[in-house]
Formats: structure tokens, sequence, C-alpha cells
């Protein structure tokens, strides 16, 4: 794979993982798996649960040995070391936080058997407790806190020892939505200003989209897709990470006589991909709901479809269409702001004119 | 264009890749190791010292399975066999019968005293069962209260006591599982049914009865394991009814027949391993009842249930009481039943030396508490969370023991440490076997306890604590032990109560100098000295309850001082109740 932002060569990467395997009995969980993260970069794992994700994090602590492969952290081989060794901070899905410690305390955990002087224990726990803003809960002790406080404890407490790396292992997945969306910007923000590298693992593909500098797609213990959020969501790279990450339509066709052609049912369509297919060859047609125009914006463009709606699921700022092709079968999803939708007038049974944008339309071998 | 999959490297190793072993991890091993051989020395190997001295002759020559011949051929000692299990299942009926109605009171009606009911329930736990049998003596034996007055002799002296004795000392372990199997329920179901029409029984045959059958199967198991495994009871009120653990202790101590003794024996693990094994199974099946939305039930007042309740309670309670006051005034009249002026004569218990058996009692009991409490917990926190490839096996031996029953665990001592000329002797003889006896005796529940509170913990703090840089034994001391301290405050009582009045293991080990008050109450009550065991038997009672007072007013205490950052919602763990 190329990664995209490159690391600058005069440094070394901060992680990087090359061949990296590990089998559970005879359930092979990651295989081969390269990567590099740059100094100061803030990268997510995604992927549903059981592609390794959260495996390849606890290898990269230390928590879990893999089968083959290196870890090296700033150049520093560190494949052989226990995590005590590998100088990063770590935070949970639970926090694990020490409910018999006060908040202080926690934070200070780290800094305590580093034989520093108690005032300077209890300055850097200042330090911390007053960057994630929690300074006036020092006393307390973490079932006082609500969760996302805990979680900005765990956060300060792993952050405390200065660390040259910080994991996050689904930090976020135990809050309630609106806590959860706060807290993305001010993660996102105190990594930026403490330029701290961050890996967080993550099967929440819009919290990716809005925090990391670069996404690792992962699926069935590969690396699926690495690339910035936008690249990833506009030009997945594989039928997965294309329905993964966002919504995806899939519609099946066959590769025409022109390059850059194929043919839906009766209907030529001109894609977006540029190699040359053999013409005759299956393949899959994907586009977004958001990007299929509709009504007055499909009106004299290419790759037009006349639909008729099944279903229409009002979502807020947009409404959701259901719609069935002229022959009946393959369904389409497609979102309409929901002010657009007014204005069309239509409703569950009428008929509705689109047309897929071919730069968006993009294609795939036939899955399966 | 998706990427096919990556073809693995020709051949991925089993094995994962080796960590450079630090300072940390030696303590780690050392602490596996240390485990595994305290483990193997005082379970595995006596144990496999029985095994293998049921199959010598008494003079060292291997007979093969000639003595197991001897025993099912001779009639009068295979006979203990049917009579062990025929005491066992109709005491574990009678007891579960008895004190789930007791429970079903204590838990689902709203009838008044239920707190001095529990805790009346509970006495039984602070005596040896050879004591409620001599209280069943002082009432209705040949010389008893009831005979000497009404003249009615019920032949309390066979299978009849027994089961009367062993109901009443398993009575308070039967109603400890199935209060907590009743209270862990939720009242959506009660509501549920309601609102659909069941009846009362329907509901008590379709809710309540299916939400307590875990509980049910447990406490027959363990009244079960308990009968069958008592030498106390039987040996004071058997009569020439002979059970398996009295029958180990005539082979032994009265006829010197060690191979024999060690055959009974081995045949005797065989249903204690059996009931332990099965109910591990059925356990396992176990699901939770009570989850974060569930809701309390708390039962309406229905006065003919609640009467009828508060009657059945205070007639078991009474007679409970009852017996305990009859062994009280038993120990402080003359002559019991025909002389009732007070005194104190019988307290200088001039037969067995005065005090010594009972303070060697307490101090035993209280080195047991300390002794058990440290490795159990150090053991549970090993086996639990350093996971090595050791953890396995030494779960299994660490939840062996409650299996074996108190005569054999005795026994298997006395192959082990009393053999000429071997090193192991050092331990004979001295107050130091007997502590470890009880240790080994009790370990399994205590172990269990601190295994289940440390399940309770985030798997993540020792990775957090590595992280951190922090090692595990700080974070050990600094975090899990005080975090599991209700935990262990219960499972150091529950060693020293037990060892105050545990008789089996240590019968077989007393020397001249240990004796212990438990057995110096069988000692005493051999010796026609009724009164005296009586009165023995008070101090020990006493000491029990004392004891319980002071972990409470200890508890109160550990839970302000060391539990203040506890949610108010959550409650101490408890101690497995056994």
């Amino acid at each position: 794979m190329t990664p995209v932002s490159a690391p600058a060569p005069s440094r070394p990467a901060a992680v990087a993982l090359l061949g990296i395997a590990k089998k559970f009995g005879q359930f092979v969980a990651l295989r081969d798996i390269d990567l590099t993260v740059a100094p100061g970069e803030f990268v997510c794992f995604l992927g549903p649960s059981g592609c390794g994700k959260t495996t390849l994090l606890r290898i990269i602590a230390g928590l879990e040995r893999q089968n083959a492969g290196q870890v090296t952290m700033a150049g520093r081989d560190v494949s052989g070391l226990p995590p005590s060794l590998r100088n990063y901070g770590i935070v949970f899905q639970s926090y694990a936080l020490f409910p018999n410690l006060t908040v202080a305390r926690n934070v200070g955990y780290g800094l305590e058997t580093r034989r520093r002087p108690r005032a300077e224990i209890d300055r850097r726990v200042d330090e911390l407790l007053t960057l994630v803003g929690l300074s006036a809960h020092k006393a307390k002790y973490p079932a006082q806190l609500s969760g996302g406080e805990q979680q900005r404890i765990a956060l300060a407490r792993a952050l405390a020892p200065s660390p040259a790396l910080l994991l996050l292992d689904e930090p976020l997945s135990a809050l309630d939505a609106r806590v959860r969306q706060s807290l993305r910007h001010e993660i996102r923000a105190l990594q930026r200003r403490l330029g701290v590298t961050t890996i967080m693992v993550t099967h929440d593909q819009e919290e990716a989209l809005a925090m990391a500098d670069r996404i690792v797609v992962m699926n069935h213990g590969v690396v699926e897709q690495v690339g910035t959020p936008m690249e990833v969501y506009t030009r997945p790279r594989s039928p997965f990470v294309a329905r993964f990450v966002g919504q995806m339509n899939f519609l099946e066709a066959i590769a025409g006589d022109r390059a850059g052609w194929a043919r839906l049912g009766t209907v030529e369509m001109r894609h977006g991909a540029t190699e040359a297919l053999v013409a005759g060859t299956r393949l899959t047609l994907a586009i977004r709901p958001e990007e299929i125009l509709v009504g007055p914006a499909a009106e004299g463009r290419e790759n037009r479809l006349v639909t008729r709606i099944r279903a229409v699921q009002f979502l807020g700022p947009f409404t959701r269409l259901s719609l069935t092709l002229p022959d009946g079968a393959p369904a389409l999803e497609c979102d309409v702001a929901a002010t657009a939708f007014a204005a069309l007038g239509a409703a569950e049974g009428s008929e509705l004119a689109l047309a897929l944008r071919a730069d968006a339309l993009r294609v795939f071998p036939l899955a399966g | 264009m998706a990427s096919a999959l990556p073809s693995l490297p020709a051949a991925l190793p089993d094995r994962t890749v080796r960590h450079r072993l630090g300072a940390e991890d030696l303590v780690r091993w050392a602490l596996v190791a240390l485990l595994a051989a305290i483990l193997y020395l005082f379970v595995l190997y006596p144990l496999l010292q029985v095994i293998w001295r049921s199959l010598l002759a008494n003079d060292g020559t291997f007979v093969g399975a000639a003595n197991y011949r001897r025993y099912f051929g001779t009639p009068a000692i295979a006979q203990s066999i049917g009579n062990s299990l025929f005491v066992s299942i109709v005491s574990m009926a009678i007891t579960v019968t008895l004190a789930f109605v007791y429970a079903y009171g204590l838990t689902r009606t709203r009838m008044p005293g239920r707190g001095v009911f529990r805790l009346v329930a509970m006495l039984p736990l602070f005596a040896p069962s050879l004591v409620q049998a001599l209280a069943f003596i002082y009432v209705f034996g040949n010389n008893g209260i009831v005979t000497r007055t009404t003249g009615w002799n019920i032949g309390i002296y066979g299978a009849k006591g027994i089961v009367m004795a062993e109901v009443f000392y398993c009575f308070p372990h039967a109603l400890l599982i199935l209060v907590a199997a009743l209270s862990a329920t939720d009242a959506r179901l009660y509501d549920a049914a309601r609102t659909l029409g069941a009846s009362p029984l329907r509901t008590f045959l379709t809710v309540t009865l299916p939400g307590v059958k875990f509980g049910l199967v447990s406490a027959c198991f363990v009244v079960f394991t308990l009968v069958i495994t008592d030498f106390g009871a039987p040996k004071a009120i058997g009569g020439k009814f002979s059970v398996m653990a009295t029958e180990i202790y005539n082979q032994v101590s009265g006829q010197q027949n060690f191979t024999m003794g060690a055959t009974v024996s081995v045949v005797l693990l065989i249903p204690a391993v059996l009931a332990f094994l099965v109910d591990r199974v059925v356990q396992r099946r176990r699901y939770a009842l009570v989850t974060a939305s569930s809701r309390p039930l708390a039962p309406a007042p229905r006065p003919a249930a609640d009467w009828g309740a508060f009657a059945y309670c205070a007639l078991v309670a009474g007679a409970i009481a009852g017996m305990y006051l009859a062994i009280v005034v038993y120990s402080l009249v003359m002559r019991w039943p025909y002389n009732f002026t007070p005194t104190l004569r019988h307290y200088r218990f001039d037969t067995v030396g005065g005090y010594a058996p009972l303070l060697n009692s307490v101090y035993v009991a209280a080195l047991t508490a300390l002794v058990g409490t440290v490795l159990t917990f150090v053991g549970a926190y090993v086996i639990e969370k350093c996971r090595t490839a050791w953890s396995g096996p030494l779960y299994l031996l660490a939840v062996l023991p409650v299996s074996i029953p108190g005569m054999v665990l005795g026994l298997a001592y006395i192959f082990t440490f009393n053999v000429a000329g071997s090193t192991l002797n050092v331990l004979y003889g001295t107050l130091a076997i007997l502590i470890v006896s009880n240790v080994i005796h009790y370990f399994t529940v205590g172990f269990l306890t601190a295994t289940t509170a440390l399940r309770q913990m985030d798997a993540e703090f020792e990775n957090v604590s590595a992280s951190l840089g922090v090692p595990f034994y700080r974070t050990f001391w600094r975090v899990t032990v005080p975090m599991a301290l209700p935990s262990i405050v219960a499972i150091s009582m529950y060693f020293f109560l037990n060892a105050m009045v545990t008789l089996s293991a240590v019968v077989f080990l007393v020397a001249p100098g240990t004796e212990l008050a438990a057995v110096a109450v069988l000692l005493m009550d051999d010796a026609g000295d009724a009164a005296q065991a009586a009165a023995m038997s008070v101090c020990i009672v006493a000491i029990g309850l004392a004891v319980r007072l002071g972990y409470w007013a200890l508890m109160r205490g550990v839970d302000r001082h060391t539990q203040a950052w506890r949610e108010p919602r959550e409650a101490a763990t408890e101690a497995v109740p056994r």
C-alpha cells in the first residue's frame, strides 16, 4: 500500500508495522499487516467487530503477542519488549480508572513510581487536569463523575508521563451520542495541541471520518485501504470499504464495448473508471445516495433512469427514498434534501426521474 | 479496485513472539511456582498417597484391588456406603425443603421479625456438627429431658438422630443459598404474570420455582456433600449405625487398619467429587436473572401468608434456639436432667487439661484465617491475572479440596507427614499441620470468593499499569487489595469460623499438646463427661459469635474508611455462603 501522506524521510516513523500476523488457535486474526504512522499523526483503525483492529492495537501495545512481524517505535524495534518498556499511554473502552483512588491519584499513578518529587507530580497532575478541564474534580472518586468526565480523566492519566504514543481503544463507544460528539472535537484538539502520535480503534465510521488524519480500514484481519478520510470516502478501493464507510448503492452491470461505459439493464451508462475492461465482463456500479440527481437537477443529464418511489423515510435534514428500477428489480437508495423533496411533489408510488453522475459512478468487479 | 487477500507467509508459526523477561516476570513466575508447589505438596501429593495406600496391604506390599474386594465383601463395612447415601439423601431432602419455606418467608413475605429469624437460623454455623448431635441427645436421648419427663423415648441413636442433627447443622448453609436465590428476582416478571391473569399457584410454579432452580440444585449438593463427609454428628449420635466417615475413623483409630481406612476414603471421595462436578456443570448453565434494569421485588402484605410464614419460622427458629438453650443450660447445671442447681464447675475442663484446647483452637483459627486468606487471595490473583499455561491446572487443583472429605484429608496428611525418616515429618504433631489442613480443607470456597471478586474488577487494570510503567505488584497492593477488602474480610471470617468448628480433618492430626476445642468436645463426650462437652461447645459458639460481631463492627469501619469510593447502590460482595 502507499500511504498518502508519507512520513518525512528525515524522521523515523512513530510506529512502523512490518508483516504483523496473529493467530488465535487456528483462527488467523491478522495477516501480513504493514503500516507506518508519522510522528504527530492521528490514525484510526476502522472496521467491523472481529476485523482484528483491537488485536492490532494490543500488539502495538505489547498486550498481545504477534506470531510474526515487527513493531518499531521511533526507529526502535519493540517487538520483543513487554508493555512497560514501550512508552505509550492507553485509554480503554472501559477507561479502567482505579475506582478506589481519587481523580488526582489516578492521573498521577504513572508518575509516582518514576521517583519524581511530590511537588513535581502535583504540578503535572494539575497541568493535565487543567488541560482536560477537570481541575475542580481533583478530590473526587471516578464513580462520582459522568462517563464523559471519566473518559477525560483516563486520557489525562495516559498522557501524564508524556508518552511518545497515545493508544485509544474505542474510547467513545461507552458514551451517549451527544457527549460522544463533543469529546470527538475535544480529543482531536488536545491531540493537535500536544502533537502526540495517536492511534485510535473504532467501529464508528463517522468518528473515524471526523477525527483521523488517516484511516486504516480493516476487514477479516487485512487492511482494505489506508487513506485520508476524504480519500476513503470518495475513492473507496473495495466494495467493503464503500459499504462500511458511508452509504453506497450497488448495481449489477455489464462492461460495454467502449471504455468507460457499462450496460445497466437496457440503459448504457457512462462511469468514472478509466481502465479498459473486457466487454461483457460483469461488474458492479456503485454510487452514494446523496450523489444521485433527481427532479429538475436530473433533466438533460446523462445516465438518466426512471424509477418508482417504493418508500419515503423522513430523516430530518434529508429524506431517504427507496427506489425501484423500471424492471422492478434492484433497489436504489437516494438522499434528497428535505426542502428539495418537498419541491418535487413526489410521494410513495410516484415515478421519479433521476440521473447517476458519471464521475460519481464507481466500478468494482462483481462481488462474490 | 479491490485487492485480493494477501497470501499468508508460507508458514505462520504457532508460537508467538517472545517478550523479554523483566524483573516483574520473575516475581510473577516465582508466585506461580510457589502456588504450584503448595498445592502439589498439600493437595495433590497427599491425595495420591491415600489412593496409593488403598492399593497396599498393611505391611506395604502391593495387593491391587484386594482391599476394595474385602471392603465390598464385608457386609459390616460395606453397609456404611448405603447408610451414608441414605442419611445424606434424606437429610438433603428435609433440609432443603425446610430451608426453602423459611427462605421464602424471609424474602417473599412481610411477616414480622424477619431480622431475628435470619439471625437465629445462622446459629448452627457457629458450632461443630457434633454439637447439634449432642443437643439432640440432651433432649431426646436416653437421659434426655423429654425422655425423662415424658417417658417417651424416640430412639434417637442411629439414622434418625443423624438425620435430625444434620438437618440442623446444614440448615443455615442451605438457607443462605436459597435466600440469595430468592432475593435475585425481577419484580417485572411478577407484574407480567399478574397482567396475564396467572393464579398465585401458577405464578409460583412458572416464575418463582424456575427462578430459583439453580439455587435449589446448589443447596441440594451443598447439603449432600456436608452430610456425606460429616464425621461429628454420626460419631456422637449414630450409635451402631455406621457411615463412611465414622468407618474411616474406626478403621484408623480403632483398628489401626490404615489401608482399609484409605480404601473407604477413596470410595467416599467418589460421591463427593461427583456432587461437586455435577453442581459445576449445572451452574455453568446459569444465566443472569437480575440485570441493570431489574426492579427489586417488594412483597405486598398478604395477612394469611405473612402470618402462616411467621408461625412456621417461629417454630423452626424456636427449635434451633431451643437446642442451643439446652446446651447452655446443660453446661450450667449440676446434673441435667435431675439436678438443675446452677454451677460453673463444668467450665473447669479438668478432663482435657483446662483451657489449653480452647486457646489452641483460637490460635489455630486465627492463623488459619490469616494464612488461608493470603493464600487464597494471592492464589486467585496469580491464576486470574498472571495468565500462564499453568493457570488451568492450578485452578483445578485449587477447586479440588472442596470435594475432599475432611476425614480423607486428615488421613492423607498422616500418610504424607507421618512417615519415618521423611523431612516432611517436621510438621507432624505441630499446630502448623492443623493450620495447613484447615487452610486446604476450606481452600476452595475462599479461593472462589476471591476469584469472583477479582473477576468483577476491570481486566485492563494490569494493562493500564503496565503502560504507565507501574509493576503489577504495586497495583495489586494499591488497587486490587483495597477494592477487594470486603471479600477479603469475608474470606478470613469464613476460615476462622470453620477452623473453630471443624472436627473431621483435624481429628487424626491432633497430638498431645495440640488438642483443639472441637476434638475436646468429642473426647469429653466419649469419656462420658457430657456436661463438660456442653460447656466447651458453649465456649466455641460464644467465641464464634464474638468474632462474628467483631467482624461486623470491623466491616462497618472498613466500609467507611476504604470503600468511600463505592457508589451507594453498589453493595459489598458477600462471601460464597458455605
